[in-house]
């Protein structure tokens, strides 16, 4: 046991390896297929999340229109997957057969030009990325090379996800409107539907979620994460030391964006379907209560930050159909009153310190004085170590 | 609310959360269920009893569509718990899971798969908007679910696992063009409605039957997007153009502000000069909206609380015995209502709870009590019905004026209006 703790509180790797084991044994050994798809759909968000850790709990860029890029990138793969379900044999009813059931609604009589490309699978997948990150690039070399940041920052990135949610409405015979793209089933021939491609895809979720971990574990690892927290805490200074502050955020705000449209698109894979209401405002703020409620200075919380709140939000609203908003409140409330560092603070404050309580009892020669350890810390070896000089700071 | 019991294998794998609050659930429960195997009325693992069957809800109790899809709740819980009185169906008492879609199209989706895969629902009544009925349809139709759904919509869509209480487009459109240009000899006619598919398929519709039946003319068409409140300039350009009928589509709190609006604007609307013909309001609306900034409108629709019939009267005393004296019921609440009892002759009919039995037994299933009237079931899914025009008064209630006298056939693809 004690080993246990040691390993848990001093090996740099040690918690990636435990949320491993839970999201790719525990979770698939312990659930039917129906709840592991819905927390394949919780997981899709943690990307979101997961992004907002780098831009804004490293970065200090408080987006508040993350929902955007999780649809434009669930859009992206939507309109793949529509194309296929749309084959003239399927659409023989129609007025024109072979285009989306909702064009044919709106009278549209053939493919609209930008929908063309979407037949192409490799296309889509680099479009999902793509398409959002050029979109994200757009709005921060608009907004940071003219030093706008900041809570203006935030309210542009509100006003656009709110502009996005009235365009696709707006232009339902090429967006599907308010009902969204719906009624997808293949990808290239295979049934996405099926329970066997339900396993499937929870996997290459889960494993493409640890891929975005990694990449975000190594950018915050990097000098380029110095060089954020340096410019989270004072812009000026990093600026006067000669860095082009601008394009720093911007790499990171595109980033962020990236890895949220890979959350979208695997959304779209695992639900059949995406719609509008993911674009706009509200849930681009639940996404950053997630990312709060996890801690937003850690990567792992934000994903445990994830899965909790759509937990609660799922069990919650099942048992009590008319009340269960008030029982989400009283969470968001009670967990930021209490622990303002979300379930990473929690974990640090209490539950560490403890680990590392048990494993000096060990007393084994090779493990670290405590002094090599607040040396080590300094270089800031892992998130979880940064996190805690990071809290250090605040504190 | 009924929650799972702990002979329910699947709550053993929902986790600890669940698992906390189902502890008191589990002590309030009376009896326990236990799926009885290879029953003759039940051949597909359905959660039927010897004495229950368990039948799911799914309409939005919170979130923007909370206020029109209550009247529904209430409706289906009024219906289950008549039917229970009466003895329940095929023998068996029934008992309701509750979901939420919280105003959210893939939380429908969701809990539609919830209800389907691991409470095995016999039925469910529920769905509200299209957008939330389009994000659940294909989860009915992958698990072979029954879905009732009692909205009016925009048609276009006919699936074996829905049946459409509700009218279709052309059903309740129809007819309304053709009363206005006969009664009120109405030429000129100006569409207006909220920005999505059900106002934009109803107004195609109407467009193509002003233009190639009526032969006549069609001087403005306008969309504004869900929750617009400025409607100044579409009442001026109305004012302008002077159209015989303003034939509207808006849904939701739009409404509030365009009543208002053209109550403000010095437009009487008792005057039908314009007149003003709406397939959106009902008495829920109304409620909002304020029956003294409204009166005068006309609307097309199949059901309006004040019909004078003895099956109305019953169901409108039983619903404000069960929900409250100063309650108001809508075309949609009564479209509700129906989906228990249509379900309940189905199963009857066929002998059995099986999805694939209750849909071949479905067409032809006719009732005579329902509070609209009589209806029956057409092969396609949706109902034969009647459509009335209802003249707004100041409490709020519609006076009916006129009734079709056959029941309109329902053709959820109407040829020549596509």
């Amino acid at each position: 046991m004690n080993k246990f703790a040691d390993f848990i509180a001093r090996n740099q790797y040690s918690h990636m390896i435990i949320l491993a084991v839970l999201l790719l044994v525990i979770l698939p050994l312990s659930m039917d297929i129906f709840r592991l798809n819905l927390v394949g759909k919780y997981l899709t968000y943690a990307f979101v999340a997961l992004g907002l850790v780098l831009c804004w709990g490293y970065g200090g860029i408080l987006s508040l229109g993350q929902g955007v890029f999780f649809g434009l990138g669930g859009y992206c793969m939507a309109m793949f997957l529509k194309l296929e379900a749309s084959s003239p044999e399927n659409t023989a009813i129609q007025s024109t057969p072979g285009i989306p059931d909702f064009m044919d609604w709106n009278q549209l009589t053939e493919l609209p030009w930008f929908w063309e490309p979407f037949h192409s699978f490799g296309f889509t997948l680099f479009a999902v990325i793509a398409v959002p990150a050029v979109f994200a690039f757009i709005i921060a070399v608009a907004m940071f090379k003219r030093r706008v940041g900041g809570v203006y920052f935030a309210i542009i990135t509100q006003a656009v996800a709110a502009i996005l949610t009235i365009l696709i409405i707006g232009q339902q015979g090429y967006t599907g409107g308010v009902n969204g793209i719906t009624d997808l089933r293949t990808l290239h021939g295979w049934d996405i539907r099926t329970d066997e491609a339900k396993y499937i895809l929870y996997y290459i979720n889960a494993l493409l979620l640890f891929l975005a971990l990694f990449v975000a574990a190594f950018v915050i690892k990097s000098k380029l994460g110095r060089l954020l927290v340096a410019m989270r805490e004072s812009e000026e200074r990093v600026r006067f030391s000669g860095y082009d502050v601008s394009g720093f955020k911007i790499f990171i705000f595109c980033l962020a964006a990236a890895i949220s449209a890979v959350g979208g698109a695997m959304f779209t894979l695992q639900v059949g379907f995406m719609s509008p209401t993911f674009v706009g405002i509200v849930p681009s703020i639940e996404m950053v209560i997630f990312c709060a409620l996890g801690g937003r200075l850690s990567i792992l919380g934000a994903v445990y930050g994830t899965l909790l709140v759509n937990w609660a939000k799922t069990s919650f609203s099942e048992s009590f159909p008319e009340l269960w908003l008030f029982a989400m409140g009283a969470l968001f409330i009670g967990v930021v009153m209490a622990f303002p560092n979300g379930l990473a603070g929690v974990y640090q404050r209490y539950i560490e310190p403890l680990l590392l309580k048990m494993s000096k009892k060990d007393d084994s020669p090779s493990a670290p004085t405590p002094a090599a350890k607040d040396a080590s810390s300094d270089k800031a070896d892992t998130s979880e170590e940064t996190l805690t000089s990071e809290e250090r700071k605040h504190a | 609310m009924r929650l799972p019991t702990f002979e329910n294998t699947a709550l053993a794998r929902r986790g600890f959360l669940k698992n906390l609050l189902a502890i008191p659930a589990a002590l309030m429960l009376a009896h326990t269920s236990v799926p009885a195997l290879a029953d003759e009325v039940n051949s597909t693992g359905l959660a039927v009893t010897d004495d229950t069957v368990k039948v799911g809800i799914l309409h939005s109790v919170t979130g923007t569509m909370a206020i029109s899809e209550t009247g529904s709740v209430q409706a289906e819980k009024l219906a289950i718990e008549q039917i229970n009185a009466m003895g329940g169906v095929l023998g068996r008492k029934i008992e309701y899971i509750q979901e939420d879609g919280a105003s959210d199209w893939p939380t429908f989706a969701e809990k539609s798969k919830k209800l389907l895969v691991q409470d095995k629902v016999a039925a469910v009544f529920g769905c509200w908007t299209s957008a939330s009925r389009k994000a659940a349809l294909p989860v009915f139709e992958q698990y072979n679910g029954m879905l009732y759904y009692p909205t009016f919509y925009e048609g276009l869509e006919q699936s074996p696992n829905v049946i459409y209480t509700g009218q279709e487009a052309t059903q309740q459109i129809l007819e309304g063009l053709d009363w206005a240009a006969r009664e009120k000899g109405a030429k000129k006619f100006y569409l207006l409605g909220s920005d999505y598919i059900w106002p934009r398929t109803s107004n195609k519709i109407a467009r193509k039957h002003i233009e190639n039946v009526l032969g006549s003319k069609v001087v403005g068409e306008e969309y504004y997007p869900l929750g617009h409140t400025q409607f100044n300039s579409v009442i001026n350009k109305i004012k302008l153009k002077k159209p015989d009928v303003v034939f509207i589509s808006v849904v939701g709190g739009s409404n509030v502000a365009f009543y208002k609006q053209l109550k403000a604007a010095g437009i009487d609307m008792g005057k039908e000069k314009p007149l003003f013909l709406t397939i959106s309001v009902t008495e829920d609306e109304i409620l909002g909206i304020g029956g003294e900034n409204i009166e005068g409108i006309y609307a097309s629709m199949k059901y309006f609380q004040s019909l004078p019939n003895e099956n109305n009267q019953a169901f409108v005393k039983a619903f404000k015995e069960r929900w409250g004296d100063d309650i108001v019921i809508g075309d949609v609440t009564q479209a509700a209502y129906l989906g228990p009892w249509l379900w309940k002759a189905a199963v009857e009919k066929a002998g059995s709870f099986d999805i694939d039995k209750v849909r071949e037994a479905s067409p032809g299933i006719e009732l005579t009590t329902a509070p609209e009237g009589y209806v029956r079931v057409h092969k396609n899914h949706h109902l034969w019905s009647k459509t009335r025009i209802g003249l707004a008064e100041p409490d709020g209630q519609y006076k009916v004026v006129y009734e079709s006298d056959e029941l309109i056939e329902p053709d959820p693809f109407p040829e020549g209006y596509q």
